[in-house]
Order: C-alpha cells, then structure tokens, then sequence
C-alpha cells in the first residue's frame, strides 16, 4: 500500500525569503483587524452586556419572526433582536440590558415569557445582570493576558529570550487577527469566544514551539549554517508535521462545526479561523522568521564548530532558489 | 528508547487498563452499578447545558443589610443614652450611612460620648479571632454631634454572616421542593449559587429563593379610614402596606398606590414573628380553598393567645415581606397556638408558602444576578449533536491516520482510543463536569492526540532519509520528538489551566477536558505507543520502516 505523502520528502520552500511578502501581508491584515475592531467592533453577547437570552422553540413548527417582533415590540423592554437560530421553528431572542438594577431583568423576562405565552415552548434562557457582565468581561480579559504571561514565562524559562519575544508577537497576531474575523462575521463574543481565543493561543504556540525546538537543535548542531538556511530547514523540516496535525484538527473541527449544533457554533468557527488557518500561518510565516530580526544566533558566528555530528540533511540542499544564500537580514 | 523492561510495560498496560475502567460506571445502568463498592461508583456529571437545569446566582442585597443595621444601630443608641439619663437635643437619626445624634454640650458630654464610644466592639471571627477592626466609626463632628458609622469591616463580616445563615435556610427551601441533587455553594464574601439539574422551569424556585419570607402578625389601624391615610393621613405608629389580590404574585408592591392590590393601614408594632412558628403545611379551608395551617411554639402561642384575647372582633394582617396576605377579624381568642390563614391562595401558592414558612426567614433580600436555564430537551438534543460530531471527527481522523501512515497509522488510533478511555476514566475519578464545550475539547484532544503520533513518525521517516538503519531510525525519532511533544503541550496546558481558574460553568468544562485530554496525550505519547512500537520491533525486526 502506497501511504499518502502531502508534503513531498524533498521540499524546501524558501519561507524566510518569503517573509518579504508575508510580513507585509500581516501587517495590513493586523491594521485591518484593528481598524475593524473600532469601526465594526465586536458583537458583545450577554455574557459581557449583560442583559436576557431566550431561545423558544415554536409549536407550530414555523416560527412566525414579524408577529414576534411586534409581540415583543409592544412591552417597551428597549433594543431587542430576534434571529433564527438553527432550524425554522426556532428563534433566539436577545433583550438588551434593562435600566434600573438586577431585579428589572427578571422583570423582563417574565414580561416575555407572558407575552410569547402558549405559543412558544422556551427551551433555555440567560439572564446576565449588569455586575456580573462586569465581572466575567474583567475576568476574561484578565485570564488572557495572564495565559499569555504564564505561556511567556514558560518559552524564556526553556528556550531563549528571542523566542519568547517572537512567540509572542506572533501571539498578539493571532489574537488579533482573530479579533478581527469575529468582528466581521458579527459572531457573539461571549465567553465561550474567550475559550477559543485560549485555545487557538495553546495552539498557536504549540505549533511555534514544535518549529522552535527544531531550530533550538539545529542551532547546536549546526553552528555554520547561516541562519536564513538554518531556519528555512528548520521549517521545511516540521512542514509536513504542521500540515498532516492542521489537517486532522480541522477534521475534528469541522465535524464539530458541521453536526455539533447551534450552541457551540460560534465557539467552532472561531476556533476552525484562529487555530487552522491563523496559527499555522503564524507559526511558519511570522514567528519563525521574525527570529532573524529577533538576532537568534549571531553571536554564534565566532563560535567554532565543534563536530557536526551527520551530514547535512538533505532538504537544506536548495532546490529552485538559493536557500544557502545568506540574507542581508541574517548576516546583520 | 525502545527497550522496555517486562514490569514497566506490564504497569503502562494496567494503568492504562485501570484508567479506562473507571470509565465503566458511565456505560452500564446505574441499577447495577449501585452493587459495585463505593470507589469504583464514580461517573462523569452532565453539565446543566446537557442534562438540562437552572443555575442561579444570588446576591445578598447590601443596602437590606445596611438597613437592617442602620435600625439596629439607632435603637442601640436610644437604648444607651436614656439608660444613661442623657437628654440629646437632636435625636438619633439616619444620615446616609451612618447615625447621627445632636448632644447638649453640658458636663454629661463627655459620659454620653464615652458610653457612645463602648457601643463600638471589636469584631471577631472564626478564622483569625479578635481582628483588629472594630464596629463602629465613632467621630466627632463639633457642635454636640455624633457621628457613628458601621466601618466597612463590620458590613463586609456582616455580609459574610448574612450568606452563613442564608445557605442553610436556601437548601431548606430547595430541598423542600424535591428536587434532585440540588447544589447551593457560596461564592465569594457576598453570593449563594443555586443549581438544580432537571429542573424545567425555575419560575418555582425563583419565588422560593428568592423571597425574604419575613412574617409578621400585626393589627390593623382602623381609627383613620384608609383612603385619608393613602393621601398622606398617615398616624406616625402605622404604615400603609397592599393586601395582594393573587397569591401567585411575588413581587412586593409599592404602596400607597398598590397596583394589582388594595391599600391597608397597619400598625408598625409587630405582634407576632414568623421566627415564632414551629411548622407549617398547605391545606384547605372549610369552603374547600388552599390555605396554610401553622403552629407556634411556646412564646408564640403565648403572645398570640394575648393578642387575640385582647383584640377580639378587630382585623389583624397576616404579613409577608411586606405585603398583607390576609387580614382577617379575630373572632375568638385562639390559645392553641395553632391557626390557618387564609388568602386568595392557589394549591401551589398556598404550598409555597408553607415551605417558606418552615424554611424561616432570610436574614435578607438575596437578589438573583445571574441566571442560566437549559429545558431538558435542549439537554437531550446537545448531547445528541455532541455525540454524533465526535463519531465523525473520529472516524475522519482515524481513516486519515490510517491512509497516511498505514500499520503506524493504526498504532496511533489504538494510542488515540486508550487516550479517550482514558480522559473518561480521570473524569469519572474526579466526578468532573461533563458540558458541550467539553465535548468539543474532547473532539479536539483526538486531533491533537495524533499529533504526537505525526510528530514521532516525521521524525522518524526524517531519520530514514538521512540514512539511519530502520531500527535506529526509530529509536531517533521518539527520543527526539518526545522532548518536543513535552514542549508544545504544556503551552497548551497552560492556556488550559487559566480557562479552568477564571472560567464558569460550560467553559471551564471545556478546560478539564482540554487540560486532562493533554496529559493523557502525553501518557500514551510517552508509554503506550512507544511501547506498542518496541513489540512490533521485537517480533518484526523491520529491515525498513513502513512509513
């Protein structure tokens, strides 16, 4: 049996040359994400605006959306929203923050549970006052930068400092980007978007640190190799590692996505955007070749070669371009 | 690395083995299970959002327990002065959140102020004793005025008490309900978290739980008609309270208006307290309508028995937080102790009632803040969808392994499957929650599992082609990756950890999933396949690799 290879054995695509055009490209994708993120902003759930989710489901099978609208309309409970959610009979219910402190929201409810009456069955409903809207948007924020802090803490301990600092601009990258898709796709922001933006953060750097500690061993075993090279052969080496591990998380993903049901969709897409297609990217476009800016391994130069244990591996042989060239960037 | 000795393996075998089987208790009926000793009868939770339930999140209601002290404290003040012959000249009030008393400035100053100095005690507690702090903020603020503030120590432990006194009383409620596994934890110096699974619709237990209960018997002012004290005609010894037409009507009305019920003049002098009742149950009256019959005890029935001696042939009001349940016309004396009140009850109403008054009363107002419902069919409906995304995701990898790597491939789907028996065997050891989102990191830990698998066998197919004998390629590859493999996942445990501390509910499911998912990873990562590899090795001797 012939067993798939989806990256060839003998690959050496020039990833560091190409950081000309993909740092760029980041650039004005960051700029746009956060452009977007003030203009568009994020669609706050209730979870961080406070105020009453109803998810109904219609006995009759067809909800009628314009007769609930005025329904609702009428009880002068402020902004609402009704979006259908899932199949026809079945409408979420969004009811804003309602003036007034933390007994008012019940008032609200019950206001609309009177109103949609016998019609309706109501399948779940949040109520979200004001304080603790409060409370988990601090939280969320907090346990962000704490995850980014702790993660940090953790890349110096093990590897270099260069490393973490790199890891970690290609973190804010990540999260940033990603920021700007749930901005305009409108996904809720809730605290389940806080959950993904951890994960595609633990995964994202997953990734990093599986090319970091390939390049961490060849920077010991290989203290000539001019380090546009080194890095190049670092990546091409993990390549096919990084693309057959993308494929299977977004199988898992897609599965999720696909058959998992309204309540995590937003959590999926989020994570499907941020892990399979930001974090991989990242990893190999961003985070690694921001190394040579980072001045991983100049001083290695003076340094003399002690034995280079094997030979070259193959892949560093260039196929198309000159790999081996050393780059203005690394020879500093 | 692909030696291992026969103990070793034999003790990575059973403790995957052992693992997995703690799992058990989740597959077989929970008849059966209730035979097995009591270590073994350990199951993985459903979250509410899968099992269907009502989580809620009170609040004691700060400026109740301010109130409350406010009064106290002004009785106090009363008390002290006139005990010690002391005339003010101003008398104690409230001013925001303190209480004021204007004294004269003539030579028993000093000894008011002194004796106003003692009300001031130190506070203690029952984790670190005498505190340091003290009551009361006790200043002078010239002209013969006092001030006494409560000091934030003071509201903050008396807050803390308000929740000690409130959980007790709240699962009393509950589980006067019936309900199953109620939980009611406290959360934080001010919070009572209530989650019930099951429960349908929480309306019930919202009007159970969220009411005082505060009960009072006192007469009715019939000297001032009630239309003149509604317009401001009030006597300073009563108060304008509502008579509730509808039992099931919770909310406490606004008088003098009394929208959706009807004004009634009451004496502010309190006859009776619902402290004094022993029990009380639902039942019905002579014309057949739902009522409540209670019973005091001793001091109850005797101050009862005097009240209704002495105030024959006049109303007296049945009162609950504030509202006037029923005010009927003391007929004879009652010197039982034991009387039914009447209202415009429903049965359930009518039980309602009777459940608080058993439960006693909340030391004050808690006010929900936060409130999650899921109907049981929801529940049903997610655990469905849950179930059959991860049979997909699973499948799709599991062919994808397959087609990729071939005979290594199906080592890493069996290492794939241990890994998920396992994560179900740790969350059944530690009873964890199982939610949604930790199905999803469920589904997400079998695409990540394999990735430890993917980074070993690169490694491996890499060595092969820097010209590395079959069995030395091998060998390189796992003891190379392993240290990788350690890296990359405990940046992703750490992401973990944080969501599991700073998360609630659902997410924080999500985080005990992920989090044990990765070290179960690393186990069979470590162990298991390696182990599985060493055999093949052993009873192939491969003269190449076949990946």
């Amino acid at each position: 049996m012939r067993l798939l290879r989806i990256v060839p054995d003998d690959t050496s695509f020039d990833f560091i040359r190409f950081r000309r055009i993909s740092f760029p490209i980041s650039a004005m994708l960051s700029i746009l994400a956060i452009i977007l993120y003030f203009t568009h902003g994020l669609n706050f759930g209730i979870d961080f605006k406070g105020g009453t989710l109803i998810e109904v489901r219609a006995k009759s099978g067809q909800a009628d959306l314009g007769q609930m609208r005025t329904t609702i309309g009428g009880l002068g409970l402020g902004d609402f929203q009704l979006q259908q959610f899932g199949g026809p009979a079945d409408v979420l219910i969004r009811i804003a923050a309602q003036p007034g402190g933390e007994a008012e929201q019940q008032v609200a409810v019950q206001k609309v549970r009177t109103a949609l009456g016998d019609s309706v069955e109501i399948l779940r409903y949040e109520v979200v006052g004001p304080r603790v809207s409060g409370e988990l948007l601090y939280t969320g924020i907090l346990g962000m930068f704490a995850a980014i802090a702790a993660i940090l803490c953790y890349l110096w301990f093990r590897f270099e400092w260069q490393f973490a600092l790199g890891a970690m601009i290609a973190n804010i990258h990540d999260i940033v980007l990603t920021l700007g898709f749930m901005s305009i796709t409108q996904i809720d922001f809730d605290l389940t978007s806080i959950a993904a933006l951890l994960t595609i953060l633990g995964y994202s750097l997953n990734d990093t640190v599986v090319i970091y500690d390939r390049i961490r061993e060849m920077l010991r075993r290989y203290k000539r190799m001019p380090m546009t090279e080194l890095l190049n052969v670092s990546i091409n080496a993990t390549l096919s590692r990084s693309i057959i591990t993308h494929v299977t998380v977004a199988m898992s993903l897609l599965a999720l996505l696909l058959f998992g049901g309204q309540a995590i969709h937003s959590f999926t897409a989020t994570m499907m955007f941020g892990v399979v297609l930001v974090g991989t990217y990242t990893s190999v476009f961003i985070a690694s070749p921001i190394l040579i800016y980072l001045g991983v391994g100049t001083n290695r130069a003076q340094a003399r070669d002690e034995d280079e244990p094997e030979a070259r591996p193959e892949p560093a042989k260039p196929a198309a371009k000159p790999a081996a060239k050393p780059t203005a960037g690394a020879r500093r | 690395m692909l030696y291992f000795s026969r103990w070793k393996a034999l003790s990575i075998l059973l403790t995957a083995v052992i693992v997995c089987a703690f799992a058990a208790p989740n597959f077989v009926s929970p008849d059966r299970v209730k035979k097995w000793p009591e270590w073994a009868q350990r199951y993985v939770v459903l979250g509410l959002d899968l099992q269907g339930g009502s989580h809620i999140l009170l609040q004691v209601d700060t400026n109740d327990v301010m109130d409350q002290r406010l009064r106290g404290l002004r009785d106090d003040v009363v008390k002290t002065l006139r005990e010690a012959r002391i005339v003010w000249a101003n008398p104690p009030a409230r001013k925001g959140n303190a209480i004021e008393v204007r004294l004269r400035e003539d030579d028993k100053y000093q000894t008011a102020l002194a004796k106003l100095r003692d009300l001031s005690q130190p506070i203690t507690n029952n984790l670190v004793g005498v505190t340091g702090n003290r009551t009361l903020d006790v200043t002078e603020e010239g002209g013969g005025l006092v001030r006494l503030a409560p000091t934030e120590a003071a509201t903050n432990e008396r807050i803390r008490q308000t929740i000690e006194q409130s959980v007790p009383i709240i699962e009393r409620r509950v589980n006067a309900m019936g309900l199953v596994e109620p939980t009611i934890q406290r959360q934080g110096i001010d919070r009572v978290l209530v989650q019930v699974p099951g429960l349908g619709d929480p309306q019930q237990l919202i009007d159970l739980i969220g009411r005082t209960a505060k009960m009072e018997f006192r007469l009715v002012n019939i000297s001032v008609p009630v239309q003149q004290a509604v317009q401001g005609n009030v006597p300073p010894d009563s108060e304008v309270l509502c008579e509730t037409r509808d039992q099931k009507n919770t909310t406490t009305l606004t008088p003098p208006q009394c929208e959706g019920g009807t004004p009634i003049l009451v004496y502010k002098q309190v006859l009776v307290e619902g402290s004094d009742l022993t029990s009380a149950r639902s039942a019905f009256d002579q014309n057949n309508r739902p009522a409540v019959d209670f019973t005091f005890n001793a001091t109850g029935t005797r101050k009862f028995a005097q009240v209704t001696q002495e105030n024959l042939q006049r109303p007296f009001a049945i009162i609950l937080d504030k509202n006037v349940i029923s005010a009927p016309v003391i007929q004879s004396p009652i010197l039982g102790g034991s009387g039914q009140i009447t209202g415009n009850f429903s049965v359930e109403s009518a039980n309602n009632l009777a459940i608080l008054l058993r439960a006693g009363a909340l030391p004050a107002k808690l006010t929900p803040i936060e409130q999650r419902v899921v109907g049981p069919g929801l529940g049903q409906d997610s655990i469905l969808k849950g179930k059959y995304a991860s049979a997909v995701g699973a499948t799709l990898v599991v062919l994808f392994m397959l087609v990729t790597y071939g005979l290594f491939g199906l080592f890493a789907n069996v290492a794939v499957a241990v890994n998920v028996g396992m994560i179900f065997g740790i969350l059944s050891l530690l009873n964890a929650t199982l939610t949604l989102p930790g199905i999803a990191g469920i589904v997400l830990t079998v695409g990540i599992a394999v990735d430890s698998n993917v980074l070993i066998y690169e490694r491996i197919r890499e060595e092969v082609r820097h010209g590395r004998n079959a069995i030395s390629a091998i060998d390189a590859g796992f003891s190379r990756a392993l240290a990788t493999i350690l890296d990359s996942n405990i940046t992703t445990f750490i992401a973990a950890a944080v969501l599991f501390v700073i998360g609630t509910g659902p997410v924080k499911g999500f985080a005990v999933t992920l989090g044990v998912g990765i070290l179960t990873t690393l186990f069979t990562a470590f162990t298991l396949t390696r182990l599985i590899v060493a055999y093949w090795v052993r009873m192939i001797r491969p003269q190449r690799v076949p990946i």
